[in-house]
């Protein structure tokens, strides 16, 4: 296992309103902002933290499926409306479907550890209320094997993918436990994102929660082992970080304490084309937490914040056992026992999660850091805790398409 | 002759009005499905849409190409199935744009009957006057031959009218959609004693597959719909007309309390006034006027309608759907004044104080009040409602005194309707109200008792 060269901070974590489907101000017929706007909004919110744009280095930014959600590619070049001191500089865009944004953080680690940038402003952004949910399946449809998989594929092609999962688990593990954990889980997010204002559930006001998540599935009009308050919804939005060498750091003027050290990351990637070997183990996300935690030198136990892509609770739940949270089989009472909760043994996704946050596919994995550099240096956007001293490290996990492309990174304080 | 054999050439006059339209997008959806059927690649499938006015046909073909999208959005997840060994149709968008050409390559719009000869079942949504419907229809019998059936869409007219009228001799039965058609479940299926059993089973099985909701009404004027709204409108305009001689309202004042009282204290989803613009001045009082026709010793015909049609206050809707203006003025869909025939314009609700001052003379809604919307989707909706007319029933404030005599009589016409025969009991009555009008509750229900003992002394 390598390890990391010289140190690596994050700081400047800036995320927008995630738009969509369940915030007040939202409504589908009337013009809503578009990519520009998110990527400005949170590139400049992060920028307004450092001294001066000048100082930062390079760029990247990660997204999706703008070139169909949006008819924009050549995202890249989208990034100097920022501001102007970007121009020129090198800019670059990743794609690695719901795990761009880890994808992103991953190539501004490299900049940094490569000596060729002092500091890389990181930006992942999605706008997918552009079109109907029904196209938008096909869209993100894309983040399986389109020659293989979409002919035969459910009309919701994901959640079809997570209902198997879903399905599989409650064959090995029952049926009536791992549903009850799947609608804890749903009420822990909405519970969560209600503490934070710029969540998308932040105005779910349903009484009971855990009843909702109760609901029947119905595979006729959806799918047959997930229902609709599995599922994370339809976003817009965008989040920003700023990633920093210790001398990085110095030139953009910022102080030690409000940053976050990057000890450890992850990145693999399994073949699209392939189904997963198991559908109830992420296998992928397994080894890429397990680099990182290598790389970091922790175990679960020195975790005391995690972020998990939830686009669906079952994959919530699935992510605690592949990292090592509890055992095979055994998230479902992890969950009931409120152990994910914000008191809990390992609170997790404290904004709300894709499904209380919202899930702006490309956008997400920079959301997920940016909460935890925001929560470790005491200012997140929403609830606050009181970091375990004996477990002082953050541990997320991004994840593109059925567990394909992975990503996971481990954080501390700066020291 | 089965069904499946009839669907293959089908005919909807009037198919440009707003009933016709909704029923000609049932049909071609429900003909495009059985087109595709694995057995029926070699058969021809023709839905004749037939109206006199060339223009709105060919707005016809553009509500057709939206609302089948929207209906192929809606039910992708089985449109896929359908379309499983279309190897060039692979993301939803696909399938669904296959949807809708599919479903319009049956349409064949025209506004001559020449083209029918075919048709073997034949749809009539045409204007609702009797004399227009029997020329009509003695012409498409001429041309469609003997055993071509009859589903006509008519809200008021007794089918054996117009059975006798043209001479079909049992091949015709009452079909009528609520509006608009490709929404609402409910179909009121209307029999006479001459009806050919054939054609009730035809009618039945057809509803199945349109995935309606079939409820039985007898052969009587109005129905069981309209048989209960129309005497629900004479009941909130006689009180119009009590609240002006009483409590001194003008005639708009007394307008907008019966409006409200029907909607938020009776917890519907409109309130009564609202609903007559919803289905058209015009098209109540000829409703109306049937019913009086054929149905001996009651008299409906309301005094408020006919001067409101005079000054041309019609309600109905626009194409798109929108509620055009009637007796109340409508904001983005929402009661926003009511028509003052004294002064031929409207008073507009946010103008001075005199809603703010009605709704205190009201009083305050009873405890445990709830919007219709609210409660719409509640699995608890049924206690809760018990919750609200037990306070209902205690509250002695102008507004709860209104609600409670309007419960009643909604209760009395609906067991009348079940009296007269039009019904065959009150579950059906119920379920027409519930189900076509949207109502929480039916009009004979267990609220209303609690309210016998505390009318009649408003």
């Amino acid at each position: 296992m390598k390890k990391l060269t010289k140190p690596v901070y994050v700081t400047a974590g800036y995320n927008t309103v995630s738009l969509g489907s369940g915030r007040k101000e939202f409504h589908p017929k009337k013009p809503r902002p578009g990519l520009e706007h998110y990527i400005k909004e949170a590139g400049q919110g992060a920028l307004a933290q450092v001294n001066d744009p000048a100082n930062v280095d390079e760029g990247v930014i990660s997204n999706f499926m703008a070139a169909r959600f949006n008819r924009q590619g050549n995202l890249a070049a989208l990034m100097p409306m920022i501001d102007r001191k970007l121009e020129y500089k090198p800019l670059i865009r990743v794609e690695g479907a719901c795990g761009s944004g880890g994808l992103g953080l991953v190539t501004a680690t490299k900049a940094v550890l490569s000596g060729m940038a002092d500091s890389v402003l990181a930006v992942g952004v999605e706008v997918q209320n552009s079109v109907k949910a029904v196209y938008g399946a096909d869209i993100l449809a894309g983040a399986g094997h389109f020659a293989t998989q979409r002919k035969e594929g459910h009309a919701y092609f994901f959640p079809a993918k997570f209902s198997d999962r879903s399905c599989a688990t409650q064959a090995e593990f029952g049926a009536e436990k791992t549903r009850k954990g799947m609608a804890r889980w749903y009420e822990r997010a909405i519970l969560n994102a209600r503490q934070c204002p710029k969540a998308q559930e932040y105005h779910n006001s349903i009484d009971d929660l855990y009843a909702a998540g109760m609901s029947p599935c119905n595979a006729n009009a959806f799918c047959g082992h997930i229902n609709v308050y599995d599922c994370s919804k339809v976003s817009d939005g965008a989040s920003a970080v700023v990633f920093a060498s210790e001398d990085g750091l110095a030139k953009l003027g910022v102080d030690k304490k409000d940053a976050v050290e990057l000890v450890g990351y992850g990145q693999v990637v399994a073949d699209i084309s392939k189904d997963p070997e198991d559908q109830t183990k992420l296998t992928t996300s397994a080894r890429a937490v397990a680099n990182a935690m290598e790389m970091a030198g922790v175990t679960s136990k020195d975790i005391g914040m995690l972020e998990v892509h939830d686009c669906f609770t079952i994959g919530g739940m699935l992510s605690l056992e592949a990292a090592g949270f509890c055992g095979y089989g055994e998230s479902p009472d992890f969950v009931i026992d409120g152990k994910t909760a914000p008191d809990g043994e390992v609170p997790t996704n404290l904004s709300g999660g894709l499904i209380g946050y919202g899930h702006y596919t490309g956008g997400t994995g920079v959301r997920q850091a940016a909460d935890i550099a925001m929560q470790f240096t005491g200012k997140p956007d929403g609830q606050k805790i009181e970091i375990d001293s004996s477990k002082p490290y953050g541990l997320m996990i991004s994840m593109g398409g059925n567990d394909r492309t992975v990503v996971s990174c481990v954080f501390r304080k700066a020291q | 002759m089965d069904l499946d054999t009839r669907l293959e050439n089908v005919a909807v006059l009037g198919a440009a009005g707003k009933m016709g339209s909704g029923i000609a997008l049932l049909l071609a959806q429900e003909m495009a499905r059985e087109k595709l059927k694995a057995g029926n690649k070699d058969r021809t499938y023709v839905l004749h849409l037939i109206d006199i006015n060339q223009e709105s046909l060919t707005g016809l073909l553009g509500y057709l190409r939206v609302q089948l999208t929207k209906a192929a959005e809606k039910s992708i997840v089985s449109l896929r199935e359908v379309y499983a060994d279309r190897d060039d149709l692979i993301e939803n968008y696909d399938v669904i744009a296959a949807f809708v050409e599919d479903s319009l390559s049956v349409v064949r719009p025209s506004t001559t009957l020449d083209s029918i000869g075919g048709s073997k079942l034949v749809f009539e949504a045409i204007i609702e006057n009797l004399p227009i419907k029997l020329d009509v229809l003695k012409k498409v019998d001429s041309i469609c031959g003997p055993d071509a059936y009859y589903l006509t869409n008519t809200s008021s007219i007794p089918i054996h009218v117009i059975d006798e009228g043209v001479g079909l001799k049992g091949r015709i039965i009452g079909y009528h959609f609520y509006n608009p058609p490709a929404v609402q479940k409910l179909l009121e299926l209307i029999s006479t004693k001459s009806t050919e059993p054939e054609v009730v089973a035809m009618g039945g099985e057809l509803a199945k597959r349109l995935r309606k909701k079939v409820f039985p009404a007898n052969d009587i004027a109005g129905f069981i719909g309209n048989g209960h709204f129309m005497r629900d409108i004479l009941h909130a305009t006689a009180e119009v007309k009590r609240l002006m001689a009483d409590e001194g309202m003008t005639e708009p004042e007394a307008i907008y309390v019966m409006n409200k009282v029907s909607q938020d204290l009776l917890v519907r989803p409109m309130g009564i006034f609202q609903l007559i613009d919803y289905v058209g001045v015009d098209v109540c009082r000829f409703i109306m006027h049937v019913m009086t026709e054929h149905i001996e010793g009651e008299r409906l015909e309301d005094e408020i309608l006919n001067k409101m049609a005079k000054a041309g206050v019609l309600g109905g809707q626009f194409a798109s759907g929108a509620q055009k203006d009637g007796i109340l003025k409508y904001d983005g869909g929402r009661p926003a004044g009511v028509y003052d025939l004294s002064k031929g314009g409207y008073a507009l609700f946010a103008d001075g104080d005199w809603v703010a001052l009605l709704d205190e003379k009201l009083g305050a809604p009873p405890a445990g009040i709830a919007p219709w919307r609210a409660l719409l989707m509640d699995a608890g909706k049924s206690s809760k409602l018990k919750t609200y007319f037990d306070a209902l029933a205690a509250t002695d404030t102008m507004g709860a005194g209104l609600a409670r005599e309007y419960l009643v009589r909604s209760q009395e016409i609906g067991a009348k309707l079940v009296a007269d025969g039009v019904a065959d009991s009150a579950d059906v009555v119920n379920g027409v109200l519930t189900n076509g009008f949207y109502h929480l509750y039916g009009p004979i229900n267990e609220y209303a008792e609690l309210m016998t003992d505390k009318v009649g002394g408003k």
